[in-house]
């Protein structure tokens, strides 16, 4: 490696290295203070030196890692969206009982991971990285292990990821068994030169691919753990499951998937068209029969990732262009209202039922509109970026003329708004005149997560009405994969 | 620039409407007020710079327009025009805009800062319908009034709010996202067809699509302008959303966001896709008169005052489908004056139903009775505008109606007979509306107030317009003819030499001459 390789990796290099500082300087010095310094000075470096790794970019960094423009952006996403947790878990820890120090080098850990993932171009690599981000993501499921359900969900994801790791692991082998190679864009030449997907070994290998990282995403029938785990884990870690970990993964299938044109083989196209349709469905109608908040964005998030892969097989000019708009809005939405929730949830429970939002807008207000905007914006109304995002992807779906899959898309989001609207009409009743007897429940807001949320709802307003520079942004990084 | 103020303005007022209740309770009745007072102000003043409809480009019929770049990359511009039929809808928008906040100077205790934001942000957003000329403008603007409009239910209406608002959303959401689809379905096929990616309204007409696909894209449109309308198989969302809304809510929906409906048809369905408009044309006016009979027929069986009023308006708006499908200048323009007049005589009635409900706490007719002794000057009104909404030569529904009718006796005899029924029906349920709810003895003995100044002074206005409408609606008809002569113009272009009759052949034969 010579110094541009050292360059191109210094964001991943920085994250690692804030873990181990972070995680040494506990040993010495316990402070909740300190090491969120350190935490968040590791990180604002991280995403300093994406600057520096541009001016390398597009590079190839061993066999195993790229860094190039679409790494980029993924990179600068993640790290963002990292320190949006970050200062979401200061508060939500802060009111909790016992240590909350070690929470942040799993933090930083499994951001890491989340980080070789979008610059892996390697199975190696991908594997390595998908398991720094898994492991992780365990301890930080069940951090808070005197309570039953994180204790819980923890465990079922420990169980159902390692084995979908196992699937993948096996599906990985069969494709070296088959190619001689374990390099994304080998994998692409050799099947090009007429090995064809057509074998089934290699057939089997792609199907058990594709089960492991649909685990993963939380896309049906892969999403049985999205539920339990979404409502057991800690407000701030479920939106660090639902973005860093999702998100990540998305960008690898992007760069496998499109990277090798694997997604025009018939029959992988139709393995992800019906993930996409059951994501769809299943997710916006089991929302329905949900009165736990965390459950019901578990769910909207399913179909979510559902709408993601309309996208991902319109395969258009636009849709690289539209997955990661539309990733971004999520982001942005996903870490906006799991960051209300936090800062809504004490030291005793979450604030997951609808009936802990009713009236809440007039107690409020600030919160309640930022909380709003996020659940309009999964919605996919206008001023914020979720319409924008679900307009790419209708656009990138009807230029590719995949309008079977844009009408289910279409119908399928109004039946999510059923549940959506039952979120925001209990946060407006109960109008002040009428809630005089509610007890409303006494909170200390942490002025850090007040800050980021709000700081995430002008995002979400900004992306919203004047997307023209994130586009051009976009852009960029698309043309790079 | 007059056009971003035309939106600004209430967007602004909103947000300082809301912050106001803090500091005194009327602050954000009266910044309300005020702001739009200055938006009538502006549009007045639009109106009397381009009296008369003249235009500097022939066929193209905007008096004023802005049109910057938003997003370049999509093609989209922030691309606001006016043109004689934008202006009067918008006039209606602010005219009853007062009149929502006026009604409600009394009824909203609760939340009364929230309840002034999201009025005025309807409006806005309403405002910005009439306006948008770029699709995607367009398509932000027709959701942008929907989140108010379900707040102005959900939060402040009666007994059912949450049922009515539910149902009405997701009514127009799922309609509103097939025109999304059929949005984005013109704009790649106008890629494909020029290379070029545009949502600018004018970019897009004449582009050419094959028949089959230009019947779905025409469909996807019209659905979403026919839920709002409404029409009848999909108007169901209506009578709960106008019953269950407040009193301003009510004078909202039936006064204005229907509007956006039919002007959806004016300015999208038939310009953007005349041949297969053209083909749908006897579907859509078969299903007007559907509408116009059955309203009227169900209004009749109704006791609750505002669910009556409520079907009254699937009736009217029956005639603006009706007259938009007939597609010739008479036809046009009765129905544009249809629904201005619609707009103050509807809105009216729901005021009056409003006032009425705030004294007596209740809508049903049965309870009422007697009232004419007790509050004459309120009974005088609800009598007045009871006979404009059945179409009583002299006031402005009489006109549009009168005007959709011969305008579709050119077309269709059949129709318009039945049509004709229609009308009929209508001054039974005034009548009945009248006489069940003021006449007779007043076995309650209400006794109650008789309307307020303030109230005076909202209904008083709306009664001269209808009777101007009714009287001398010349200068409205020279307001919105060179709009309507450049529509006319855009569709006889394209189908140009296509067999013809209805739609096309009446805008080529009589070139867009009034009466």
């Amino acid at each position: 490696m010579n110094g541009a390789d050292w360059t191109a990796l210094l964001p991943l290099i920085l994250t690692g290295g804030a873990a181990i500082v972070a995680m040494v300087l506990i040993a010495v010095h316990r402070s909740h203070g300190l090491t969120l310094g350190v935490t968040l000075l590791g990180l604002v470096l991280a995403f300093v030196a994406l600057r520096p790794a541009a001016s390398v970019a597009p590079l190839q960094v061993t066999p195993l890692l790229i860094v190039d423009d679409f790494a980029l952006f993924y990179l600068g996403m993640i790290i963002i969206a990292c320190i949006a947790v970050v200062l979401l878990c200061h508060g939500y820890f802060a009111k909790c009982e016992g240590h909350a120090e070690e929470l942040y080098v799993l933090l930083l850990l499994a951001t890491l991971g989340s980080e070789i993932l979008v610059t892996s171009t390697h199975f190696v690599s991908f594997f390595l990285g998908l398991e720094i981000l898994s492991v992780a993501l365990y301890a930080l499921t069940a951090y808070l292990h005197t309570r039953a359900r994180p204790l819980e969900a923890g465990i079922k994801y420990l169980v159902l990821a390692a084995s979908s790791a196992a699937f993948l692991l096996f599906g990985m082998a069969l494709v070296y068994a088959e190619l001689g190679t374990m390099q994304f864009r080998d994998i692409a030449d050799r099947i090009a030169l007429g090995t064809g997907l057509h074998g089934a070994v290699l057939l089997a290998g792609a199907a058990l691919l594709i089960t492991g990282i649909g685990f993963k995403l939380g896309v049906v029938p892969f999403h049985l753990w999205t539920p339990d785990v979404y409502e057991g884990a800690p407000a701030p870690v479920t939106a660090f499951v639902a973005t860093i970990s999702k998100g990540g993964m998305f960008a690898l299938l992007l760069r496998f998937f499109y990277g090798n044109g694997g997604y025009r083989v018939p029959s992988i196209y139709l393995v992800f068209t019906i993930i996409a349709v059951a994501s769809m469905l299943v997710g916006n109608l089991l929302a329905l029969q949900q009165r736990n908040v965390k459950r019901i964005l578990a769910y909207s998030s399913i179909a979510h990732f559902g709408y993601l892969l309309v996208a991902f097989l319109a395969a258009g000019a636009f849709a690289v262009q539209a997955v990661t708009f539309y990733l971004v809005a999520y982001f942005i939405t996903t870490l906006g209202a799991f960051g209300v929730i936090a800062m809504l949830s004490d030291g005793e429970r979450e604030a997951d039922d609808v009936d802990d939002y009713r009236g809440l807008f007039w107690r409020r207000p600030m919160l309640a509109t930022v909380f709003t905007l996020m659940i309009l914006s999964l919605a996919g109304i206008p001023i914020t970026a979720g319409f924008l995002g679900k307009f790419f992807i209708i656009a990138a779906g009807a230029s590719a003329a995949v309008w079977a899959l844009i009408i289910i898309l279409a119908v399928t989001s109004v039946i999510g708004l059923f549940y959506y609207l039952r979120i925001v009409i209990a946060v407006f009743s109960a109008l002040p005149g009428e809630a005089e007897g509610m007890q409303p429940r006494v909170l200390s807001l942490s002025a850090a997560s007040a800050g980021t949320v709000i700081v995430l709802a002008v995002l979400l307003v900004w992306f919203g009405v004047y997307p023209a520079p994130i586009l051009n942004l976009i852009q960029v990084a698309a043309g790079g994969l | 620039m007059i056009l971003v103020w035309l939106i600004g303005i209430p967007i602004v007022a909103g947000v300082l409407a809301w912050a106001g209740e803090k500091w005194r309770a009327d602050a954000s009745r009266w910044i309300s007020l005020v702001a739009l007072c200055a938006d009538l102000v502006l549009a007045l003043i639009l109106w009397a710079r381009h009296h008369g409809g003249v235009t500097l480009v022939p066929n193209v019929a905007w008096f004023t327009e802005v049109n910057w770049l938003w997003i370049a990359r999509w093609g989209a511009h922030f691309h606001l025009a006016m043109d004689g039929l934008s202006l009067l809808l918008v006039l209606l928008t602010v005219v009853l805009g007062i009149i929502s906040v006026l009604a409600s100077w009394r009824e909203i205790q609760d939340g009364t800062g929230f309840f002034h934001l999201n009025l005025l942000w309807v409006l806005a957003g309403i405002t910005g319908v009439f306006l948008a000329e770029d699709l995607l403008l367009f398509y932000f603007f027709w959701e942008m009034m929907l989140i108010p409009m379900y707040f102005l239910i959900a939060i402040w209406g009666h007994e059912r709010r949450v049922y009515a608002a539910t149902k009405f959303f997701l009514f127009t959401q799922l309609s509103s996202l097939l025109m999304l689809i059929a949005i984005l379905g013109l704009y790649v096929l106008h890629h494909t067809a020029t290379g070029m990616w545009t949502f600018d309204y004018p970019a897009l007409i004449g582009t050419p699509l094959p028949p089959n696909t230009a019947m779905f894209l025409m469909l996807g449109f019209f659905v979403a302008f026919a839920v709002k309308l409404p029409v009848f198989p999909l108007h169901t969302w209506l009578p709960d959303a106008h019953t269950e809304a407040s009193t301003a809510g009510s004078i909202v929906l039936a006064g204005l966001l229907l509007k956006t409906g039919g002007y959806g048809m004016l300015r999208f369905v038939v310009p953007l896709f005349p041949e297969a408009a053209h083909r749908f044309a006897p579907v859509a006016m078969v299903l007007a008169v559907i509408g116009i009979v059955y309203g009227a027929l169900m209004a009749l069986g109704q006791s609750d005052l505002k669910r009556l009023v409520a079907y009254t308006s699937v009736s009217h708006l029956g005639f603006v489908l009706l007259g938009i499908f007939a597609w010739n200048s008479l036809a046009l323009q009765g129905a544009v004056v249809a629904m201005l007049a619609h707009g103050f005589s509807t809105g009216a009635l729901f005021a009056l139903v409003g006032a009425l409900q705030e004294r007596t706490h209740t809508r049903e007719m049965d309870r009422l009775g007697g009232l004419w002794a007790v509050v004459p000057r309120l009974s005088g009104a609800a009598l007045f505008f009871a006979l404009a909404s059945m179409g009583l030569p002299g006031l402005g529904d009489f006109i549009g109606e009168f005007l959709v009718l011969l305008g579709t006796y050119r077309e269709h005899l059949g129709v318009t007979i039945v049509a004709v029924i229609g009308i009929l029906a209508s001054t039974f349920y005034a009548l009945q509306l009248v006489q069940r709810a003021f006449h007779g003895p007043n076995a309650r003995h209400w006794s109650i107030r008789d309307l307020l100044p303030r109230e005076i002074l909202m209904l008083a206005p709306m009664m001269l317009i209808l009777l101007w409408l009714g009287l001398w609606p010349q200068p409205v008809l020279d307001t919105f003819r060179p709009a309507m002569a450049a529509l006319q113009h855009t569709v006889s272009r394209q189908v140009g030499s296509a067999p013809t009759s209805g739609i096309t052949g009446e805008a080529v034969a009589r070139g867009g001459g009034g009466p």
